[in-house]
């Protein structure tokens, strides 16, 4: 993330690491997971799920930082994030509500 | 505080007896709207629901009042409105909610004459037919016709233990008359009232399914908060509760809807006769118009006719067979209503031919005087 | 066992699955309708509560949205058109105890409904309206509703909507709400927030959410899902506390967004169970 000046607590600051999980089946491609992503990660995916619709895929998965807002404004269940377990033992889980 | 049950006897009006009948019958919710003639039955809700706990709420209209005892109901909860022609008009729509859904509560009319705002408030028994058909799409329902304040509070009672048992509306459909006249009413002991529950869901609540008929056909009910997790929907659903948008589930519901009913006739089918073993000529009537009947038999036995009287105590379902085999063996059947014909026509029907069928009806506002019926049966027979 | 914790073989369930009927999903809302975000807003307000499921029930009446009350894994009642508040009522009163939460349309609660939301705020109910507004009637196909803004095409105002719409949190405040916000589906975290808020709030709560309709409404007046949802993030000002007279909706002018009411009044079931639930009377 860019910021106009260092934070003066960005030593520590730990940014979660997230894993994007996605159900494509449930998916009808409305795309606002992809547009909203604050990391920019998701693309829509070129195959078609079984609905007939292009589900999105993580482009850069690794970018993830475990936010949530897919999950919050996907309208069909199907995408959420999980806190990748490896990505630190120090950060308390996010409560994501 | 009063207790549920007034045991003794008492000088009060139908619409009084009503709430007592209500009251004794474990009805804890009442959702109202006034309009005259029924509004006597709210305010007595009004006192005497807190004497038993139960909550009294004056809704918004009639549309309100019955949506209210409906959502009651499914908290576990007897529930209850009354109201008049109007006020009955506009719960039409949600009275199918309720048949479509099984929910049981109880709705009094208390009729007046129609249409539109007609007599107010003289009475009139033109709500039969809507009572039967009011609402969109087919169904079956259950209806009684009191004939006194002392049958208003059995009547009620009774209308509650059929709608708990068979999970329906069940409708009371008085009259101006009966609703305001004041009569001796006697309320037994408490352990004289037989009173009947809805069917609580027992097993597995990961496989309880919310229409699933019972051995009677009636499905068990469990209340909100029970942790059946339970989808309740107008739409046409599946056992399970779930909307289900196909021709099949559509005549499942229906079979399952019009079968509880029309399997249990013998069971929910309540009739009275008076002098009829021998009688040729028989007057079917029902609630206020039966007081016209009782004294037209008696007069017309001291002209030399062999009249009775056959007293529907519960209108809907209609007692066909009953018809059907009175008119294999009688000279005519004399409907007595105040209307122009509505349960008449029913009567005629189930005659099939066999009996001619005849009406002695009014255009409402007030009792058929028995000079009316004496006329007809002089003039027929 | 797991000898590579690393590697994940089965994916883990959608966090809300347990709330939503599964073997109903797909729901019936079309791509880029917003009722499916408001409906998952709603249902991990009511997870945050901690409140034990069986507490709560939903009420919806007739439309699109109120077809959310099939997809939720609780009690849940969907009635007839409008209705959805005095069936609400119906329950709320008969059991005190449980968490009523209403959940439908706007033409549902403001049109067919409308009389009977003044009186539930009215008589403060402690009940919780969660009012997705699209601006029109979607489920029969996009005709003009009571939040149509004037001059909007719909299939029933082919030349333009020449009525106005109603300023809902100005009509819930007047009528006596005891908590009035709106939000959009694109401010899903302050609308979890606020719908969790509303819920353990005792009284008559109210939340208006706009939602794009882009079949029925976007279409006819040249918004595609995204651009409704730009609007959303471009042209509203979020101002809590903001007088509800300001609220009416024009997103030529900003849409202001926010917590306008929050206040503190007897609730209908307390004020029954004090004024008539008498510890003894004189008769």
């Amino acid at each position: 993330m860019a910021f106009w000046r260092e934070p003066l607590d960005a030593q520590e600051i730990q940014v979660t690491k997230g894993i994007v999980y996605i159900i494509e089946d449930r998916c009808k491609g409305c795309g606002y997971c992809i547009e909203f992503c604050p990391k920019e990660i998701l693309a829509f995916a070129d195959k078609f799920n079984n609905k007939g619709y292009h589900p999105p895929f993580a482009v850069r998965p690794d970018d993830c930082v475990n936010c949530h807002y897919c999950e919050i404004i996907c309208p069909e269940f199907a995408i959420y994030s999980a806190e990748d377990p490896q990505s630190s033992t120090t950060t308390p889980p996010v409560n994501p509500f | 505080m009063k207790p549920a049950v007034l045991t003794g006897e008492h000088y009060i009006t139908g619409d009084v007896a009503c709430a007592e009948g209500a009251i004794a019958a474990g009805c804890k919710f009442f959702g109202a709207y006034p309009i005259t003639p029924a509004t006597e039955v709210a305010e007595h809700m009004a006192e005497r629901l807190p004497d038993v706990n139960g909550t009294f709420i004056q809704m918004e209209d009639e549309i309100a009042a019955i949506a209210s005892i409906l959502g009651a109901a499914w908290t576990g909860t007897k529930s209850m409105t009354a109201t008049s022609g109007p006020g009955f008009s506009l719960m039409m729509e949600n009275l199918g909610l309720g048949v479509c859904t099984e929910t049981p509560c109880v709705i009094i009319n208390v009729q007046r004459t129609g249409p539109s705002t007609g007599l107010p408030t003289l009475t009139g028994q033109g709500d039969m037919m809507q009572a039967r058909w009011g609402s969109h799409g087919d169904y079956e329902i259950i209806a009684l016709a009191p004939a006194s304040p002392q049958d208003c509070f059995y009547h009620t009672i009774l209308a509650f233990n059929l709608s708990e048992k068979y999970r329906v509306p069940v409708l009371v459909m008085a009259d101006e008359i009966v609703g305001h006249m004041s009569e001796k009413v006697i309320i037994p002991d408490a352990s004289k009232i037989k009173l009947i529950d809805r069917p609580k869901p027992r097993g597995r609540k990961d496989r309880f399914k919310l229409y699933e008929p019972g051995p009677n056909g009636v499905a068990p009910m469990p209340a909100i908060g029970d942790g059946y997790n339970v989808h309740v929907t107008g739409l046409t659903h599946d056992e399970r509760g779930y909307p289900a948008m196909s021709v099949e589930a559509q005549e499942q519901m229906m079979t399952n809807l019009k079968g509880k009913i029309r399997n249990n006739l013998d069971d929910i089918i309540e009739t009275e006769e008076y002098k009829m073993d021998d009688a040729d000529i028989v007057i079917v009537s029902y609630g206020i118009s039966v007081r016209t009947g009782l004294t037209a038999v008696d007069e017309a036995r001291k002209l030399g006719y062999k009249a009775g009287l056959l007293r529907l105590v519960t209108v809907w379902p209609f007692p066909e067979q009953m018809i059907k085999d009175i008119a294999e063996r009688v000279r005519g059947l004399i409907t007595v209503e105040i209307n122009l014909g509505q349960v008449h026509y029913e009567v005629e029907r189930c005659a099939g031919g066999k009996a001619p069928a005849y009406l002695v009806g009014s255009a409402g506002g007030k009792i058929i005087h028995p000079d009316k019926v004496i006329e007809l049966i002089k003039e027929t027979f | 066992m797991t000898k590579n914790p690393k590697k994940y073989n089965k994916q883990p369930v959608h966090p809300l699955d347990d709330l939503i009927r599964t073997d109903r999903i797909p729901h019936i809302w079309c791509s880029g309708c917003g009722i499916g975000t408001v409906f998952s807003s709603c249902l991990k307000a009511i997870k945050a509560t901690e409140i034990p499921y069986n507490r709560f029930t939903m009420v919806s009446g007739i439309g699109c949205s109120a077809r959310g009350a099939g997809y939720v894994n609780l009690d849940s009642f969907h009635t007839t058109h409008g209705r959805a508040i005095p069936f609400a009522s119906g329950i709320k009163m008969a059991n005190p105890d449980l968490k009523v939460i209403v959940f439908s349309g706007d033409g549902d609660l403001f049109a067919i409904g409308g009389n009977h939301f003044i009186h539930a705020a009215r008589r403060n109910m402690d009940i919780t309206v969660v009012c997705v507004n699209n601006l029109t009637y979607g489920m029969t196909g996009g005709q003009v509703a009571a939040t149509t803004p004037n001059n909007a095409n719909t299939t029933t105002t082919p030349f333009g909507n020449p009525d106005s719409p109603f300023n809902l949190p100005l009509m819930a405040y007047a009528s006596g709400a005891s908590y009035v916000a709106r939000w959009t589906i694109l401010h899903t975290r302050d609308l979890t927030d606020s719908i969790n808020e509303a819920i353990n709030k005792k009284g008559f709560s109210f939340i208006e959410v706009l939602s794009p309709c882009p079949i029925n409404y976007g279409r006819r007046n040249k918004e595609k899902p995204l651009d409704t949802l730009k609007l959303y993030q471009d042209n509203t000002i979020i101002k809590n506390g903001a007088d509800p007279v300001t609220a009416d909706i024009d997103f030529n002018r900003g849409v202001i967004l926010g917590k306008f009411v929050d206040t503190e009044r007897n609730t209908c079931d307390d004020m029954y169970a004090s004024t008539c639930h008498r510890p003894c009377s004189d008769d």
